[in-house]
Order: structure tokens, then sequence, then C-alpha cells
């Protein structure tokens, strides 16, 4: 039996539909990640998997535990790092690490192999008051608290949400580290190129899971052809690009510009005799694969047509 | 002050107690660009912002804001100036109108301008919908376009946004972008923070901090060329790996 197996969960806060007959399995020790836009129902999904609020109706087990009925036994067993800053601020580092392993009946030096790589780089500021940490440290600190028990599942709410980039490499870095001990992680991000770091994303979209797999099955799944055009002027190519016709979707990324129509009836001549016409000269254009953020536009776009 | 320079800030030094969160800051911002403000949580940024909006006054340096001295013109640059910040900067109990309302209140506008330029608004973002219900009860992507919507509700010169697409979705970012263009093409200045390095080719000049100093300055052109590398996210990561090298020695 997976680590986390969910069968037609739902969950409604009046009359939206946060949870809609969600399904999703999670082997043990898995490294799963899920994406989706504000409200897809990400947050209310790990609220429900850690046993702080009640699903309406389906099926859930959590580490072969039901959240509702054994929350007592599953808390336990489970990190979970909310996506806004729950420690205590007045306290400091080393004092909110003591109260959360205090408070789960154990004690830092017991299980201080775990966290070791990442507490020390806060530990120079183990006096520092919580509320004080930059974000990067906020994160590590909040992170070394959900791990200080050491919990079999991992649950991780946006962890690196308002993290530079640095931050979040290393952060990342760490979770691969935290896979490596046994523990099964289920991480949400926004950060796409974060996504494509997991064994297994799942698109969360109005409250189902509408695409998943591996990276890779994801992009390979997607048939369209993608052209890249790369200019200097980003903000002139987006309005030019959007009256193409036959389109379905332009998008910067960067410093490129991802362009798909309808059909496949079309050419890169096509592109640039348009761009040309509309006093676009210096684009440069080529043919891409897919990326992960390709496909998630792709399918909210679907989604949202349907 | 040059007629091209919106802001001019030269020598900015603040200190808190023996910390010092921005050191010898000097740089400006010209008219009408998109000026990206990138770094390391903790380099300072969000210190000189609030310093550029006259929430904090600098321990010593020269700072020019719209013209306007920070140190004795705060009030003129806050009429000048819109300011999104961190964290969520809308009332979550009052509806998307009365949030309007109540900036624009603030911001001296009359009654029937309010009303125009609300109903344009309306249109403009589709919310139709959306105008009556409390912010409260507003995905982020929605909370953060309508944010930016009011901070530049009174047609100031520059808008500061800090941070205005940390954890918004892919498809909503690229809407505030399309946003942030479109102030630009009616002569805001837009100054900006972000995390996402993919938005930093989108900003005219970028300026890099780390540890309270300015580390680069230029275009994200002129960056990737100087830092040899592909793209911003690269430029980014030698910038900050470099300086947390010389920390631990």
């Amino acid at each position: 039996m997976a680590e986390i197996e969910i069968y037609n969960l739902c969950k409604n806060y009046g009359d939206v539909k946060a949870l809609d007959n969600l399904c999703l399995s999670v082997e043990k020790n898995g490294f799963y990640g899920l994406i989706g836009p504000d409200g897809a129902g990400k947050t209310s999904l790990m609220r429900i998997i850690t046993s702080l609020i009640l699903p309406d109706s389906g099926e859930i087990s959590v580490g072969g535990l039901d959240p509702v009925k054994d929350y007592k036994k599953l808390r336990l067993k489970l990190g979970y790092m909310p996506g806004k800053f729950s420690l205590y601020p007045d306290l400091s580092v080393e004092e909110n690490l003591r109260f959360f392993a205090g408070v789960f009946g154990t004690t830092i030096n017991e299980n201080y192999h775990l966290i070791k790589s990442i507490y020390s780089q806060i530990e120079p500021f183990k006096n520092r008051r919580a509320g004080k940490l930059s974000g990067g440290m906020k994160q590590k600190l909040a992170l070394c608290c959900a791990l200080i028990h050491k919990p079999e599942i991992l649950i991780l709410d946006e962890p690196t949400t308002g993290v530079d980039a640095v931050s979040r490499r290393e952060f990342w870095d760490m979770l691969n580290e935290i896979r490596s001990y046994g523990i099964t992680i289920l991480v949400s991000t926004p950060y796409m190129e974060e996504a494509v770091l997991c064994d297994t994303v799942s698109l969360l979209f109005k409250g189902k899971v509408v695409e998943s797999g591996t990276p890779k099955e994801i992009t390979s799944r997607y048939s369209s052809t993608i052209y890249s055009v790369k200019t200097d002027n980003i903000p002139l190519a987006l309005k030019v690009l959007r009256n193409i016709p036959g389109l379905m979707s332009v998008n910067s990324f960067g410093q490129n510009i991802h362009l798909v129509f309808k059909d496949e009836n079309h050419s890169e001549q096509e592109i640039t005799n348009f761009l040309t016409a509309n006093n676009i000269l210096d684009a440069e254009l080529s043919r891409i694969k897919a990326g992960i953020e390709d496909s998630f536009i792709d399918y909210i776009l679907k989604e949202n047509k349907n | 002050m040059n007629n091209e320079n919106i802001i001019e800030v030269e020598n900015l030094v603040k200190k808190f107690g023996d910390f010092t969160a921005n050191d010898n800051l000097c740089f400006e911002v010209r008219k009408s660009e998109i000026f990206g403000f990138l770094g390391a949580n903790g380099a300072g940024k969000t210190t000189a912002i609030k310093i550029l909006c006259g929430l904090l006054f600098p321990t010593s340096g020269k700072v020019m804001v719209a013209g306007y001295d920070v140190y004795k013109e705060r009030n003129k640059i806050r009429k000048n100036i819109g300011y999104m910040s961190q964290g969520f900067s809308l009332y979550e109990d009052l509806t998307v109108k009365e949030n309007i309302e109540f900036y624009a209140g603030i911001y001296g506008l009359k009654r029937t301008e309010i009303k125009t330029r609300f109903d344009d608004l309306v249109s403009k973002l589709g919310i139709e919908e959306l105008k009556d219900k409390f912010v409260s009860d507003l995905p982020l992507g929605w909370k953060q376009k309508i944010a930016f919507s009011v901070a530049i509700f009174h047609k100031p010169q520059i808008v500061f946004l800090d941070e205005p697409t940390s954890g918004v979705d892919p498809i909503t970012r690229r809407q505030f972008w399309d946003l942030i263009y479109e102030a630009v093409e009616s002569g805001i200045t837009v100054f900006v923070t972000t995390h996402y390095l993919d938005e930093a080719e989108y900003c005219d000049r970028v300026c890099i901090m780390a540890e309270g100093r300015i580390d680069a300055i230029g275009s994200p052109d002129e960056l990737k060329s100087k830092y040899k590398s592909e793209n911003m996210d690269e430029v980014f990561v030698k910038i900050a790996r470099g300086t947390n090298k010389m920390n631990n020695k």
C-alpha cells in the first residue's frame, strides 16, 4: 500500500468546491510535487492529510492511518511545514527547535543527525529571535522544526515561496538529503523549475488532479509544436504576436517568447514574415521541446476553456 | 537633479544598531523604465525601498525621489509614488470597491474621478463579478493584480513593487507583467523586486544587491555578457555564490 492513498476526496467551503473527488497516491519514500494555480486546492489537501481539517467525504490513508480517526498517532509520524511562517517569532532559533523537540517527546541531540547539515547553517544565529531572521533562514529553521521528531512523512506547503534563487537551490538539496533517510516527501511549489526535481508531479486544478506523472512523462505528452522567439523587445513582440492568425497561446519565458498555434499548419517563415510586417526585425526563431511550465500553461488554458 | 532620472541615490547608508542594512548605495532610476531590484533574502532590498518611499529615514546619504528630498519632502514624495508592499496591502474585510474608494480618497481624488477610473478599471480587468466581494475571498493572483491597480490608481510618477509575484502561478504571473508593461506605457516608472529570475529579463535595467551593497547594475544583456552567463539565473547565482564564498573565509 502506498504511503499516502487518497480516493474521491471532497471538501467544500460553503458553495466553493475546494477538493472535488480528488485521487492521489504517494509511494513510500517518494518525492512528490504538487503544482497548480492559486485556489486549486493544494493547501486544503495538505491540511486534510496532516489531520488539521476534516474532509467532507472520500477515502484517505496516510502512513497506514486514517487522519480523521487516528490523528493522534498520525501526527507523530508527520512533519509539516505550513505555507505561512508559523514558528514563535519571539523565541530564539534554538528555543523554537527545543520546543518542537519537546512537544514530540524527543530532544535535539537524539535526532541531530537528521538536521545537522541544515541547522549548522543557522546555528551561528541560534540566539537570534526567529522573527528577526531573513526569509531563507526562517525556511531552514522551519524545516529543522518539522524534522526534529524524525517523521516518516514530510509535508511542505510552498516552502520556497519568497525565497531567493540561491537559497532555494540549497533548500532543494536539503530535501534530497532528507529523502535519503527514507522519509516520504510531499511538497507544493509555484516554481516550475523546482517541480521537475520531484519524481512525480501532479497538477491540481479546481480541486482535481488533472495531470500526473514523472516530469518527463508530463512534458512528453505535450503534443503541439512550440516556437521560441528571441527578441530584445519582449513587451512589443508579445503584443504583436497576440494577433497572429491561428494563435493558441503566446507567453514570455525570460528572454524568449513561446508561441503555440491551434493546429500544425504553420511555419517559421510565416512567423518571421508576421513579425517583420510589424517592425520586429531582430527575432530569432527555433522549435523547442516543452518544459513543465509549457505543460502547466497548456492544461490550465484548456481546462479554463472547457 | 537630472531630468532623465526619477530616482537618484548617492552614498545611501542605513544602519540598525550595529547592523548595516544599506552600505553606501549609489544608483539612479531613469524615467519610464522598469528597474529590477534583485538580491538574496536579507540583502537590504526592502530597507532601501522603504527609504525611497519615505517610510524610513536614511542614516546618511543623498536620496531624491521624483525630484524631492527624502529627508525634507516626504509628504510630496508620497503623493507622487505608489507602493505595493511585500505581504499584502489591501484590507481583507473591505470589498474590492471599498478598498479602491478608500485609497483613492486618501490621495484626495474627487468622487466623480474615482467613479470614472473605477469603471475603467473594472472593465479593463474584467472584474465585474469580483468588485463587490470581500478581498479575503479572492484568490492570491487577483489580490495581487488589484493591489497593483490600487497602487497606481492615483497615477503616480513611480510605483514600487516589493515581490508582487511571490507565490503566484505561472499564468497569473504573466498577467501581472502585462499590467506592468501597460503602466510603463502610460508613463509610470516601475521599480520591482522579484525572486523569479525570468522576470529579471523583462526589466530594462537590473541592480543586484548582496549584503547591503550593490554588486552589479546594468541591462540584463550587459550583465549576462559581463558575467559570461546564458541567462539572469546564472548571473544571480554567480554573484550570490561569490559573496557566500567570501563569508566562509
